[in-house]
């Protein structure tokens, strides 16, 4: 499976990265450089071989369902780019 | 006053609670030394001189009442730039964190504050942890303080935790903290001459630790001796509420392993890690660490872990995958650095991570987010989790005939900056020997062993079972007794 400039443009979209034009060739190639080294993966028998999740067994922790945190607004604001009357200033989302 | 600073933690933290020197005394003899020697080593990217000498007194009064005196009670130590520290800047290194001040502290430091360390600042490593030779910094890469012989090259302290290694083996700290994801604490410790442990997955804490990889990522020590490290990691591991892959379990006393006799143990030595084109130097140094431990009682295994070559593919998606969910976040709207698009908000997004994020960490976010795009998880991600069951097979069928393996820290010693960055396979290959234990979430230490022909420090690794980190400070300590490892680098800067 090797990627192309499309493959790579439709990929830096999804990743919310810009790509310059001009960079989309030799992205592409560094892409590849990686990808085919990675392919060696397919040789390895994996048929009925559960996907690790953890390495050490263990139960989530529970814990009671009440608050634990909060009334912080002014800590959570403090390093924004820009806020206005205690909210986050963002550019517009809706048109 | 200068020798304060070549103590071990372990002597340091004990000439305090003997009132010898007092915590502003060490500390003042660090910040002297960091002002002198940070400008041409570049270990640290922040330096704390008010805050330090703040605790430093706290620790004192403490001290001199004699009344809830904390393990490292005045001890100096420097901060990876990983970790989280309330009020001071935290960037990962990333230019894309800008000036971001963390308004909490992360668990594994405020463990060390409660027990009355001191924060000297914070310390240099790769971008977001994605490298091995600290060449992806935002502030430009630490300064190796080992140099070949007869050579004026700049070196790699190693990476991720470059900063951290510099500042150990130069003296800028007593000990530091650092983080592991594919070898970034182990890796380093063997190019400078110091002992760095990577714990088991879930023993440290990862709440306030800058995120790349949460399956993989570690918080470990980087320290002068086996004690120390011992000493510093019972510290810096707790069960914690905050992180859910945190382990629910008592931390051991790890300063109390060191000595044990290792007669009677097995070790492994798996023949999957000599690889091809292996320096000799690397392969004698191993053939050594072997006749050390023979000698000191332990017997000797060979084992098999068929699928070591699949590790460090398996990692390359693993990893990748979880960054770019992981820094997703860093969108330029809550904090860190915006960069505006003139256009939507898609266009300020992408302009604010094209601008934020370096190449490196750009690379493995496009790497994380095709493998992980619709139609292709199945053939990647799912698949390189199923080789990590494989690779986790291979440690415990090697464990149920061993108590921990012996192998090399990594395939060279340091080398200069520029020789590996052409080509980011080759850089990646830098792990293949302590990846491993992350993707099947083992401890491992890596100890300094003996110095090769060009006069640069090598390091050995003992890689444990789940959960016995005391195998590890074991072997390590044994190790480091028969090596009697007491080189130096000579003092260029």
């Amino acid at each position: 499976m090797s990627v192309d400039k499309n493959t790579v443009r439709k990929v830096a979209r999804l990743a919310r990265i810009a790509v310059a034009e001009d960079r989309l060739d030799s992205m592409a190639g560094e892409l590849n450089g990686i990808l085919s080294w990675i392919e060696q993966l397919n040789e390895v028998d994996v048929e009925g071989v559960e996907a690790m999740t953890t390495p050490v067994a263990m139960s989530l922790p529970m814990r009671k369902d009440v608050v634990t945190d909060g009334g912080i607004r002014d800590k959570v604001l403090a390093n924004a780019p820009k806020t206005e009357d205690g909210f986050f200033v963002v550019p517009k989302v809706v048109e | 006053m200068t020798d304060l600073i070549n103590l071990t933690l372990s002597d340091a933290v004990d000439g305090l609670k003997a009132k010898q020197f007092s915590s502003k005394e060490i500390t003042q003899a660090f910040l002297t030394e960091i002002d002198r020697s940070n400008p041409h080593l570049n270990a640290y990217v922040v330096v704390t001189a008010d805050k330090a000498l703040a605790m430093a007194e706290a620790a004192d009064k403490k001290l001199a009442t004699g009344k809830s005196v904390g393990k490292l009670e005045g001890a100096p130590l420097g901060i990876k730039d990983l970790f989280c520290t309330e009020g001071v800047r935290t960037t990962a290194c990333s230019n894309i964190l800008g000036e971001f001040t963390p308004p909490y502290e992360s668990t594994v430091t405020q463990n060390l504050w409660n027990e009355g360390a001191v924060m000297l600042g914070k310390l240099n490593m790769d971008e977001f942890a994605m490298g091995s030779s600290n060449e992806t910094s935002r502030f430009g890469p630490p300064s190796n303080p080992w140099r070949r012989k007869g050579s004026n090259a700049a070196l790699t302290a190693g990476g991720s935790s470059g900063g951290s290694a510099t500042a150990v083996a130069s003296d800028l700290c007593l000990a530091a903290t650092a983080s592991d994801t594919g070898g970034s604490i182990r890796q380093p410790a063997a190019f400078v001459g110091v002992t760095g442990i990577k714990p088991t997955y879930g023993r440290a804490s990862r709440y306030g630790m800058v995120a790349f990889a949460s399956s993989l990522d570690q918080a470990g020590p980087l320290a002068k001796t086996v004690k120390d490290a011992a000493l510093m990691l019972e510290v810096m591991c707790s069960a914690d509420d905050r992180d859910s892959t945190s382990l629910h379990l008592p931390v051991p006393q790890w300063t109390k392993s060191i000595g044990k006799s290792v007669k009677g143990m097995k070790i492994g030595v798996p023949k999957e890690y000599r690889v091809a084109g292996m320096p000799d130097e690397i392969e004698k140094l191993w053939s050594q660490g072997i006749a050390w431990l023979k000698a000191a009682g332990a017997t000797i295994v060979d084992v098999s872990l068929p699928h070591t070559k699949y590790a460090l593919p398996a990692y390359y998606i693993v990893a990748p995958a979880e960054a770019s969910s992981n820094l997703a976040r860093y969108d330029g709207m809550r904090y860190g650095a915006r960069v505006s698009g003139g256009g939507s908000l898609t266009d300020t997004y992408e302009q604010t991570r094209a601008t934020g994020f370096g190449a490196e960490v750009q690379r493995r976010l496009l790497i994380g987010t095709y493998v992980l795009s619709a139609g292709y998880y199945d053939a990647y991600y799912l698949r390189a989790q199923k080789v990590r069951t494989r690779i986790l097979q291979d440690f415990e069928a090697a464990f149920e005939k061993v108590d921990a393996l012996l192998t090399p820290t990594t395939p060279s010693a340091a080398f200069a900056y520029g020789e590996k960055s052409g080509d980011p396979v080759e850089m990646y290959l830098n792990d293949i020997f302590t990846v491993t234990a992350n993707l099947a979430g083992l401890p491992a230490i890596s100890v300094p062993a003996a110095v090769d022909s060009q006069g640069l420090p090598l390091g050995l690794q003992v890689i444990g079972k789940a959960l016995d980190e005391e195998a590890c400070f074991k072997v390590g300590a044994a190790i480091e007794d028969a090596a009697g490892f007491n080189a130096r680098p000579e003092r260029w800067w």
